[in-house]
């Protein structure tokens, strides 16, 4: 057990170098980073002062060092258009982030498991080509397609929901639901799938030849088997969520990580783009790290195989 | 194992297929997408012909006209036009010009680059592979869209430049199938005689492998073609992707999005309409060659 989390610590770690090399290295490699790092319409001293400030003169090497060394420190650089540290912008919009998404997730469970579950009782009925032409129409609609129409439903023509900003709950529904409507696609998907892998066991026949009815042996004995890889999987799906809502918050004009980074890419502040990239990569390295520690701990026949 | 940040993206289907789509076939070929994509195409390459405006000049004393079935819209105008009075219809055919473009070529590039290492990954193993793989590992990590938006804000914005960062985002996809494929390949006796025979490793890779994973590599691009168009309209939306004045769907809807709250709705509907068609599409197509020709991709 302890040579597994080990050896995933250690990928772990590799990864989180290779994604600060890739950062890095796609910066310079494309470029002079001054003009990335000056505001729009410096003068060429400025661009200099930038070259030393930042060790852009000295070698790769260095500078890979001095990028990492301030990286450990936090240290993000200072945002142009805030003049304030990145780090604390991020700190101040993820709550607003973490709120949507936990709202999304919520709504794209409730929609995803039942209909899973109704769609894996009776595979080829009604329940099932329904939920396949949603999952259908989960992957092929963008989430900011579903925003704006949503906005021009509800907010232009009914006039029930406010169409931008943050505030009350009235706010959350719409861009909760345009996150999450891709992600209860998927989780629709997994429910069922999980859900026939099931109800195909040994000992679901048993329960079925103790003679007990059948919506006790779905909901008491194959449901909570099945949900686990569904909860892993939403599990990962919050961090992606917080990462991905880029579109939905600008679409609703909310407040969190996304919107600062769209933000950073309108006010061309390279410092933010930057420090969101790198902290979503870590993040989503890091839980992932830990999702595999639990399947771990939780399934023996995963350490004892690699 | 780790569970890779988009695999979601990719669509399970399960044996007895869904019955309003089978209707939708003739034969077993999936007729509708294939239209779809045929009229798409087709629309792309006579942009210059179809279009009855230019779709880059409006005149400013005809902004905000409704298509011509609501009223106050006129027959010049079909599907209305934009904030500076540009011919939304003209702009919708040659929008599917850039969609097609970007699509396709950003899916081939993507598709060979990824093809490639995932072979040479896969035949060659020891540190490359280590190399290779932790690399598209860490690469899968990143969510495509942030990644996407990272490099757009790095290079700037222009059509070609979208390509490739579309390419340089989604190879992963392709090494990490084509790998495992060329694992299992390698074993195999005609690999083996070719060792024999004293083939070099390039023409193994070249003769012998890469025939054999051609076909999942196309039904890949197939499923990525809706990603890769997704993307490109949610750059474009966010300002990183074609640059205006250029006609692309996914701009056409940041445009209308000011027109929104007034009710201009013809601006968000049509461009939106056509993303929707033309993924659609192409994820129908991709999943019927996935479930035709390659049984094994069925578990993605």
């Amino acid at each position: 057990m302890g040579q597994y989390i080990a050896r995933r610590t250690g990928y772990c770690l590799l990864s989180l170098f290779l994604l600060s090399l890739t950062i890095f290295f796609f910066v310079r490699v494309t470029g002079d980073p001054a003009t990335l790092l000056v505001e729009p319409g410096a003068s060429d001293a400025d661009i200099a002062a930038i070259h030393h400030q930042f060790g852009l003169d000295q070698p790769l090497w260095t500078q890979y060092g001095l990028f990492m060394w301030s990286l450990a420190h936090g240290d993000l650089g200072q945002s142009f258009y805030y003049q304030t540290p990145v780090m604390e912008l991020y700190l101040q919009r993820l709550p607003n982030s973490l709120l949507l998404a936990f709202v999304a997730m919520a709504l794209s469970l409730l929609i995803g498991i039942p209909s899973g579950i109704l769609a894996s009782v009776q595979v080829g009925g009604f329940w099932d080509g329904f939920g396949k032409l949603f999952s259908l129409l989960g992957l092929s609609l963008p989430s900011f397609l579903v925003g704006l129409l949503l906005i021009l439903v509800f907010s232009v023509y009914l006039g029930w929901l406010p169409s931008s900003g943050a505030g009350g709950p009235l706010n959350l529904i719409m861009p909760a639901f345009a996150l999450g409507w891709y992600f209860a696609a998927s989780h629709m998907r997994l429910t069922r799938s999980s859900m026939l892998d099931v109800l195909g066991s040994e000992y679901i026949k048993l329960a079925r030849l103790k003679g007990l009815p059948q919506s006790l042996v779905i909901a008491k004995h194959a449901f909570k088997n099945a949900l686990i890889p569904v909860l892993t999987l939403a599990g990962i799906n919050l961090v992606i969520m917080v990462n991905v809502a880029v579109v939905v918050e600008v679409v609703f004009a909310w407040p969190g990580i996304g919107r600062l980074l769209y933000e950073g890419i309108t006010f061309r502040d390279f410092p933010i783009v930057q420090g969101v990239v790198i902290l979503g990569g870590a993040m989503i390295v890091i839980v992932n790290l830990f999702v595999d520690i639990l399947y771990a701990v939780i399934d023996p026949r995963i350490r004892l195989e690699s | 194992m780790s569970i890779p940040a988009d695999v979601v993206r990719l669509p399970t289907p399960s044996p007895p297929r869904f019955a309003a789509i089978r209707a939708l076939r003739l034969g077993d070929v999936p007729l509708v997408p294939l239209v779809i994509l045929g009229i798409i195409a087709l629309v792309a390459v006579f942009a210059n012909q179809l279009a009855p405006h230019n779709p880059e000049i409006g005149s400013l004393t005809a902004r905000f006209k409704p298509p011509f079935w609501v009223t106050g819209g006129s027959t010049e105008y079909l599907f209305g036009t934009d904030q500076l009075g540009r011919d939304v219809l003209s702009r919708l055919i040659f929008g599917a010009r850039v969609s097609m473009v970007v699509g396709f070529t950003a899916v081939f590039f993507a598709g060979i680059v990824g093809t490639a290492l995932g072979i040479i990954s896969g035949y060659l193993g020891g540190w490359v592979d280590q190399v290779i793989m932790r690399v598209t590992d860490t690469w899968l990590a990143l969510p495509a869209l942030m990644f996407a938006i990272f490099l757009a804000s790095i290079v700037g914005p222009s059509m070609w430049n979208i390509v490739i960062i579309l390419g340089l985002v989604y190879w992963t996809r392709y090494a990490r199938v084509i790998r495992g494929e060329v694992l299992s390949l390698k074993e195999r006796e005609f690999v083996r005689l070719a060792i024999v025979a004293g083939c070099s490793k390039l023409t193994i890779m070249r003769r012998h492998i890469l025939p054999n994973v051609i076909n999942s590599a196309v039904v890949l691009g197939t499923l990525m073609l809706g990603v890769v168009i997704i993307t490109e309209a949610t750059l474009s939306f966010l300002g990183v992707g074609v640059p205006p004045p250029e006609p692309a769907w996914g701009l056409m809807l940041s445009d209308g999005k000011q027109g929104l709250m007034v009710g201009y709705w013809w601006l968000t509907v049509f461009p939106g309409g056509c993303i929707v068609l033309m993924v659609l599409s192409a994820n129908l197509l991709g999943d019927w060659l996935r479930v035709k020709f390659d049984p094994q991709l069925r578990q993605l």
